[in-house]
């Protein structure tokens, strides 16, 4: 672990609108910390984020993505996280197979009171990450040479 | 191309402590497209919206981003400023520099190199913006309570009085909840029934009142100011339009064995029965589980002797489907289980029992007739052990975490009881801290301290174990720094309190979120307390948090404002951000349809121009954008990408994930 602390990977977190960004927003009013490198993109729903998303931020240079949604059962949209479990499933084992380390990827279930689980979660993903270093199997090399 | 004006607010310190928001407004005017970007102190002051307002108009922007707190606080508030100056609402983004970046990290470098980022994304969704126009919904004027305790009865009755119709459901048999079952109330000892029992006939006789009692919710379709809502009404055996409530039936029924669940299974009930002698509705209902008609086909007694004819064994249940504009929450709460209690021998001696139970035997409707005669031997318990925080401020998993918050002062209002009663009864409280806030409760409990002479033993107890008859008391006296027993001939556990569990079905049904404890959470813990994140949703009592009858009865009423302002309206605007089809892209394969949870989609087909004069008609998706709730699924689900959420469109969540991979 000791050689690879330099390192800060980039983070993206997808939040749903209704339970995730509402913990996450419970977690900066209650001063829960964690790291600076995940920066949230507040979608409406979990099962607004599209495959193409992800791939996207891998091919970007994002070293990590994490979804965080409504506990199953409690989601706004009715059954809107349940879309989400299936296709991030199909999709993680996808990127595993082609190279991504299923520790780079991940599916979250964060009510709004949880603003101590979110900032868990964010640590633990976060130090999960860093653990494994630079992402560099998706990425598009034409966005390094900009 | 657009001009875009950024906005930088320091939060007082909240956000400028931490992050260098001058640098930021300054760096932040080198992004293509930005064409203004300024910081002020307070940018939801009205000094902030009018310098906001100013710079759209002086420098004709297009779209705006304020760098603030969370979108959830305050993006209302910029988005009505924006269109007080003639720019779209929804042209404004916010990028959350408060909640994510100020409050959580100390590095003040890291923190400001994070906001740029923050920023710098919410210009790349804002380019992509486009003006959306909110379309509108009639309100339907009647509103539904779930739950006819004191929280739900009062809320109706308020509604009522402004001239709205209310539904109350209440799933038991009549109304009136936990507090008919309670004897005395805190802090001023008025009886609890002869304060409730005048609001439950006033449901009854209130002609915008309907009382679906022994009813459940069994489907909620719909939205704020249209629910649809299908309720069942269990089949209660006695028709209700018939039954006038002479309980000559319960004189006459040979199953006696039943428990009676008003009075806490301390006494049997009939299979049929009125739960308690001011039930409202006053009908009887048979417990189909104890019913020996029901059960074997034989008996019909029930039937013989009622002279109103109001008994129909063949009942079933039936459903009714109706319309509201608001719903009320106000299902309530239960004592928790308390087997994983054993070391207060809960479930081995019949006398330790709840406070819930101490009610019952204390109330002159309880199975004692008011005498207070402990369950074992119905004798006068001489030494009453009270014990504090039962389940309650417990981490271990067993309990609750939380504080049950009405046990200290029930618990004070107990031992006064008592020894008012029985003056030569000795009576002890185990507690950890006395927890006393609100209005004259202090001062009762100190009245039990000083006048009542009840002996408060600061410590937890470790177990309570029958000796010969006695209840020892095994515990701590924290003051003292001694292990004490206390033999006892009555122990009294202030068991914590939970939701009532069906609230979980029910907050699923609403789409209404719930907490860790399976409490209802409120949209603003400070300011939006009584409103559910679900618009249209409101609750009241104990299902949104532990209280106790003064503050159950404020919200309740609280509830009741919210929803005669929403019923005042004939229109409600809607949510703009919704999921259309880009027709030329679709090819009707219904994939979008089946996912969507509201069925808003629905297909059309539509004729097509091939070119030379040629036409093809091809089915496509159509979303009604009163009944989409832009939850996106179907975006995703769409093979050939047709599907798009406006507000959240494929591109600007694209090139959000782009500004934030950017180095």
């Amino acid at each position: 672990m000791q050689e690879v602390n330099n390192f800060t990977p980039n983070i993206v977190a997808f939040c749903c609108n209704w339970c995730s960004y509402a913990g996450a927003d419970l977690a900066g009013s209650s001063r829960l910390s964690y790291p600076a490198n995940v920066k949230i993109i507040r979608v409406p729903c979990s099962c607004r984020v599209n495959p193409m998303f992800v791939l996207k931020a891998f091919q970007q240079g994002a070293d990590g993505v994490i979804l965080c949604g409504c506990h199953p059962g409690d989601c706004h949209y009715v059954t809107g996280n349940y879309y989400t479990r299936r296709r991030m499933s199909l999709l993680f084992s996808f990127l595993n197979y082609m190279g991504i380390e299923k520790e780079r990827t991940r599916v979250e279930w964060v009510s709004a009171a949880e603003g101590a689980k979110f900032s868990e979660v964010m640590n633990d993903f976060v130090a999960k990450v860093t653990a494994l270093g630079e992402n560099k199997r998706l990425q598009d090399l034409r966005v390094k040479e900009e | 191309m657009q001009k875009i004006g950024v906005f930088i607010c320091w939060c007082g310190s909240n956000i400028a402590a931490t992050v260098d928001v001058v640098r930021v407004a300054e760096e932040i005017k080198r992004e293509p497209g930005v064409v203004y970007s300024a910081d002020y102190q307070y940018m939801c002051s009205e000094n902030g919206q009018q310098l906001i307002k100013n710079a759209i108009k002086e420098y004709g922007l297009t779209g705006i981003v304020i760098g603030s707190c969370s979108p959830r606080m305050h993006e209302a508030t910029f988005r009505k400023a924006a269109e007080s100056v003639g720019l779209n609402p929804y042209m404004v983004e916010v990028a959350n520099l408060r909640e994510q970046v100020s409050w959580i990290h100390k590095d003040k470098e890291e923190a400001t190199e994070k906001a740029l980022i923050l920023v710098r994304t919410a210009i790349a969704k804002v380019r992509l913006n486009a003006p959306l126009k909110e379309g509108e919904s009639p309100v339907v004027k009647r509103a539904l309570v779930i739950g006819g305790g004191i929280a739900g009865i009062q809320a109706a009755l308020d509604i009522a009085e402004a001239g709205y119709p209310v539904d109350i459901v209440e799933k038991n048999a009549t109304i009136g909840g936990r507090m008919a079952q309670l004897d005395k109330t805190f802090p001023t000892l008025d009886c609890s029934a002869c304060i409730l029992t005048p609001k439950m006939v006033d449901c009854a006789q209130n002609e915008k009142i309907d009382i679906l009692s022994y009813s459940e919710i069994e489907e909620v379709k719909g939205y704020v100011g249209n629910f649809s809502v299908k309720i069942r009404k269990k089949a209660r055996y006695v028709d209700e339009t018939k039954c006038t409530g002479c309980k000559i039936c319960m004189t006459k029924c040979p199953s006696k064995k039943g428990l009676d669940e008003f009075n806490m299974n301390l006494k049997t009930r009939t299979a049929i029965h009125i739960p308690f002698a001011q039930a409202i509705p006053n009908v009887a209902v048979i417990d189909p589980e104890q019913c020996l008609k029901l059960k074997t086909g034989k008996c019909g007694i029930c039937q013989k002797f009622c002279g109103a004819g109001a008994i129909d064994y063949t009942m079933k249940d039936s459903f009714i489907e109706r319309q509201y504009g608001a719903i009320v929450v106000a299902t309530g709460f239960k004592p928790i289980d308390l087997t994983a209690f054993n070391e207060y021998g809960y479930a081995d001696n019949k006398d330790v029992v709840t406070s819930l139970e101490l009610e019952r035997l204390m109330n002159a409707a309880g199975p004692t007739n008011g005498v207070l005669l402990r369950p074992s031997d119905m004798t006068h318990p001489k030494v009453i052990t009270f014990i504090q925080c039962v389940g309650s401020r417990d981490v271990s998993g067993c309990g609750k975490p939380y504080c049950s918050k009405i046990c200290c002062m029930y618990t004070a209002k107990h031992a006064m009881l008592i020894r008012e009663k029985y003056p030569d009864t000795e009576v002890h409280v185990f507690y950890i801290d006395v927890r006393t806030p609100g209005k004259n409760y202090d001062e009762f409990y100190r009245r039990a301290v000083e006048q009542y002479n009840v002996d408060y033993i600061k410590g937890m107890v470790g177990k309570v174990y029958n000796e010969n008859g006695k209840l020892m008391v095994q515990g701590s006296d924290l003051l003292n720094n001694e292990q004490i027993v206390i033999p006892s001939d009555l122990v009294v556990l202030a068991t914590a309190i939970e939701p009532e569990p069906s609230v979980r079905k029910i907050a699923t049904l609403l789409t209404a979120s719930i907490d860790t404890n399976n409490f209802l959470n409120e949209s603003h813990p400070k300011l939006r307390p009584v409103e559910s994140p679900t618009a249209g949703v409101y609750l009241a009592g104990v299902c949104q948090g532990p209280k106790d009858i003064p503050e159950t009865v404020s919200q309740a009423s609280a509830c009741a404002a919210k929803v005669i302002g929403l019923l005042a309206k004939d229109k409600l605007k809607t949510n703009p951000c919704v999921a259309s089809s880009n027709e030329m892209m679709c090819n009707g394969c219904s994939q979008c349809a089946n996912v969507c949870a509201y069925g808003a989609i629905t297909y059309v087909d539509k004729e097509f121009r091939l070119g030379g004069g040629k036409t093809e008609i091809r089915r496509v998706a159509s979303v009604n954008p009163a009944v989409c709730q832009g939850c996106g699924a179907c975006t995703v689900t769409c093979p050939s990408g047709a599907m798009d959420l406006s507000g959240f469109s494929s591109k600007q969540i694209m090139s959000e994930v782009e500004a934030i991979c950017k180095k």
